[in-house]
């Protein structure tokens, strides 16, 4: 039997790159984020963007537009697999963790690349003020690593339903509203006034960092039960 | 190092319906078995099971190297399982295919030992070719060389022939004889040109 010669670090590489190649080829994942993110941040701006509203409500619109688009496109990541029937093959060849952590970094690909394509334009389409940019930058490293941690751990369980989309949104409601909520108050400090900056925020960005690390390390212990169940 | 594989009384039920009843036999290195039954006997689930796919509703399996049980992880390493249910990647190369599955499997391959596999199946020159543009015939043999990837002690096979054609189902034959000398051979199958594949047989489902 050949020896192991590859570590956890190049499996998790090789699902990540594996992924991003098929997506490459196929737009199957980033066509869907982009598109709902950028129509519904469009219908935004129309209805809202020549009003000066409150920053909690500018807030508000900013995740919820990120929500719904990753809502649209990060359980791909997992039902591609069970659609095109090559779960059972990765299942046979493959240890759940590199599988996990390959599957991880795609969805944070997908966000980073979402939240690149949204933020400036939400920015810019929008009355709202950045008071805070360091703070809103940090902001949306922790939404996007704990929105992809959630997202990632409920894609793999819905991928063997048969009302996938439905169930996707359903199950990530509850379990990202604390995420969300730490979210939004941060965000509207980031586009207050009176926001204190970091130090304002401190308490957001500690249960925003809890919220990422807790959700990464239990997936990474339960994910063995749920892709071998 | 001698390898054995023990079924015991194994039983599975979907539902109300029972889809395999006290199922029991013991292999070991350098032994093929052939399950045969009509469609619908229970033959590829069966093969599931053993390939860790499914679990049993009752009984056991136990997997052995030498003396010492196997985990599922060792299990994983040592065993190789091609259906027809499986796929590989649509957007992948063939190369891509088997480059991936390999680093999934732990094991460091280059273009010559790529070039290498797919020669062995009956694919070579063919490795830049996507793999959804390959007729089912190629595709059936691609699996075959993700499957030889690990050197498999285990080898489980339901209907092995399906989608070859001449040539096809002698890289086939070649890949059983191999398997009957160094590791352990399961095959599923209706087909009676393949009950020959193995010297022993074990029919279930009636």
């Amino acid at each position: 039997m050949p020896s192991n010669s590859t570590g956890l670090a190049d499996r998790s590489l090789a699902v990540l790159r594996k992924d991003v190649l098929c997506e490459f080829r196929t737009r199957y994942a980033i066509n869907a984020i982009l598109l709902f993110g950028i129509t519904t941040l469009t219908v935004v701006s129309f209805s809202v963007g020549q009003k000066n509203l409150p920053p909690e409500v500018y807030a508000a619109l900013y995740w919820v537009i990120i929500f719904f688009s990753a809502m649209s496109g990060l359980a791909h990541v997992f039902v591609r697999e069970e659609e095109s029937k090559t779960s059972t093959i990765l299942k046979l060849t493959a240890d759940a963790t590199p599988v996990y952590l390959g599957k991880l970094g795609y969805n944070l690909l997908l966000l980073i690349l979402l939240q690149i394509a949204i933020a400036p334009l939400f920015l810019t389409l929008t009355d709202a003020v950045l008071t805070d940019p360091a703070l809103f930058i940090i902001l949306l490293i922790l939404g996007t690593v704990g929105l992809a941690g959630a997202t990632t751990i409920i894609a793999a369980i819905i991928s063997k339903a048969s009302v996938k989309g439905a169930l996707f949104a359903v199950l990530s409601f509850p379990i990202l509203l604390p995420l969300l909520i730490g979210l939004i108050s941060a965000t509207t400090k980031a586009f207050s006034e009176s926001g204190g900056g970091l130090g304002g925020a401190s308490s957001e960005l500690q249960l925003l960092v809890s919220y990422g690390v807790v959700m990464i390390t239990a997936s990474i212990m339960l994910f063995e039960y749920v892709w071998e169940g | 190092m001698k390898h054995s594989l023990t079924v015991d009384h194994l039983f599975m039920f979907f539902g109300r319906r029972k889809a395999l009843e006290d199922v029991s036999f013991s292999l070991s290195t350098g032994d093929s078995l052939a399950i045969l039954g009509p469609n619908g006997s229970g033959k590829t689930t069966l093969l599931r099971i053993l390939a860790g796919l499914i679990e049993p509703s009752r009984g056991t399996i136990t997997f052995l190297s030498g003396d010492k049980p196997l985990d599922r992880a060792d299990v994983r390493r040592r065993l190789s399982y091609i259906g027809p249910e499986l796929a590989l990647y649509d957007a992948l190369t063939a190369a891509e295919n088997l480059r991936f599955f390999a680093t999934m499997r732990g094991i460091a391959i280059d273009d010559g030992l790529i070039g290498r596999i797919l020669e062995m199946v009956g694919i070579g020159g063919r490795g830049n070719d996507y793999y959804s543009a390959y007729s089912s015939g190629m595709k059936q043999r691609l699996k075959y060389a993700v499957a030889l990837l690990n050197d498999p002690v285990f080898l489980l096979l339901d209907e092995p022939s399906t989608n070859l054609d001449k040539d096809g189902k002698m890289v086939v034959s070649g890949i059983v004889a191999r398997q009957k000398e160094n590791g352990i051979l399961i095959i599923a199958t209706n087909e009676k040109e393949e009950y020959g594949f193995a010297e022993q047989q074990y029919r279930i489902g009636g």
